[in-house]
């Protein structure tokens, strides 16, 4: 309870802190948050709602996602995330950590698939278990180092459907990934613009995520952030848990290779 | 039988031309699933992305691999033909509206309302004034543009051409082509000329 109580008050001096800094224009945003989480990230949070979560039992089964393969045996989290996507025998395909958990809650619990993806992001009033879950299973690979494995020829097929999709340009701004994340050292506005292209930049992105955004006052998933570059790069909605989101994860996460995984992490 | 052999030859050259070492199509395997895992929503259609045009077809194919000298002419060439200049030949607008214009990143998102006025955003990847700090650098800094290089037709030809259509200029360019793609009219176009280009402009301070 007490350690509750420093996470409200941190929660609230940084929400102040970074008010300050957005005013003072300063570039050096990644050595100020890595101050600021020195005392903790308001994530654990949801990490504490999603091990909840995780054995909690649910209707109509009356059982808990306990059971939920993530690829490394019925049940476990150690290390999971740093090994997905992944290829699942029991679905022949290549899934990502949310599509897994869709399957596991609609598989093992019971529930509609309808049910299974209502709310994948938080939003006023509502909060996402699977931004829940996501926070709690993920923390469970820190310190690890990343390792998608692309053994299975349909991983190799995710990873180079993501890599297509990645060059791809197109729509009313002629833009794609390649726009804005194939160069070092670029800026958007303020913003720093990770060159997914090369090791150390595609490791610092992809090991942290997911992560509390202070903007949004929530802990937001890959799949969250893929879908919000998709739509400032002026294309169509992309379906949440989508394979095409999948893919484009794995050529990340293939591009992430030998960083060390770090999430729930705390960004602007 | 002649219809087998040319079913094998034909399956052999699709192959042949496949994008990967396993034969596979990569490529057609994406637009699957654009088409599949996307749905049309405001104004951002799922037909609008399936359909690349030459640029975007070939900027794509070279996955940031460098084309070759011809190519790349080919493609600045088919772009500079595109290039509407002003009808009255009057090319500078209100550079104060061309600030707004620069300042804003709305339109064309699905997010934005259907028929939402468009901005260039030219902040976003340029610096202009000094005023503005938080500009981007995914473009050259355009800061005293227009009293670096004077007020002559042809720079204003050239700048015009350029904010209409950049890959007129440099084939792949990461800029939009605002006029070409109708993202920006005339008129904001030629606000954005003024904020480039008239010695009054706080890019020209």
């Amino acid at each position: 309870m007490r350690r509750m109580k420093q996470l409200v008050f941190f929660v609230l001096a940084l929400h102040i802190s970074i008010g300050l800094y957005a005013e003072s224009n300063s570039l050096e945003e990644s050595d100020i948050y890595k101050e600021l989480i020195e005392d903790g990230n308001p994530a654990e949070f949801r990490e504490m709602r999603g091990d909840e979560l995780w054995h909690k039992k649910y209707a109509p089964n009356n059982v808990s996602l306990e059971q939920c393969d993530l690829g490394k045996g019925p049940g476990v989290i150690e290390g999971a995330y740093v090994e997905l996507p992944r290829y699942f025998p029991d679905v022949n395909k290549v899934m990502d950590l949310e599509q897994r958990l869709i399957y596991c809650k609609t598989t093992i619990l019971g529930l509609t698939y309808e049910q299974a993806v209502s709310s994948p992001f938080s939003i006023a009033g509502q909060s996402s278990e699977i931004e829940a879950l996501v926070s709690y299973i993920t923390a469970a690979s820190k310190g690890m180092m990343m390792a998608v494995k692309l053994e299975h020829p349909m991983e190799k097929d995710a990873y180079e459907i993501g890599k297509k999709l990645f060059f791809y340009r197109a729509g009313s701004h002629d833009f794609g990934c390649v726009t804005c994340h194939s160069s070092n050292n670029k800026r958007i506005r303020l913003q720093n613009l990770p060159n997914l292209l090369v090791a150390n930049d595609a490791q610092a992105t992809y090991t942290t995520w997911p992560a509390y955004r202070l903007s949004q006052g929530e802990v937001r998933t890959m799949q969250h952030r893929i879908i919000d570059c998709l739509r400032q790069q002026r294309f169509p909605e992309a379906k949440y848990a989508s394979d095409a989101i999948t893919a484009l994860t794995m050529f990340m996460a293939k591009n992430a290779e030998g960083g060390i995984y770090n999430a729930p992490a705390i960004k602007r | 039988m002649k219809k087998l052999i040319l079913l094998i030859l034909s399956t052999g050259f699709i192959a042949g031309c496949a994008s990967s070492t396993t034969g596979k199509d990569y490529n057609a395997e994406m637009l699957k699933l654009l088409e599949s895992d996307f749905k049309s929503k405001g104004s951002v259609k799922v037909e609008r992305v399936l359909q690349q045009d030459d640029v975007q077809n070939f900027c794509s194919a070279l996955e940031g691999k460098a084309a070759s000298i011809d190519e790349l002419a080919e493609i600045r060439n088919s772009q500079l033909i595109t290039v509407k200049y002003p009808e009255d030949s009057q090319y500078l607008g209100d550079w104060k509206a061309g600030n707004e214009i620069a300042s804003n990143g709305k339109g064309g998102q699905y997010s934005d309302p259907v028929g939402t006025t468009s901005g260039g955003n030219c902040y976003g990847c340029h610096q202009l004034t000094k005023e503005e700090v938080a500009y981007g650098t995914i473009g050259p800094s355009l800061y005293q543009y227009g009293k670096l290089r004077g007020n002559s037709e042809d720079i204003y030809k050239y700048t015009w051409a350029k904010i209409y259509n950049a890959q007129a200029f440099i084939a792949c360019s990461s800029m939009p082509r605002f006029g070409h793609q109708g993202i920006l009219t005339e008129q904001q176009i030629k606000d954005v000329m003024a904020l480039l280009l008239v010695p009054e402009s706080p890019v020209n301070q």
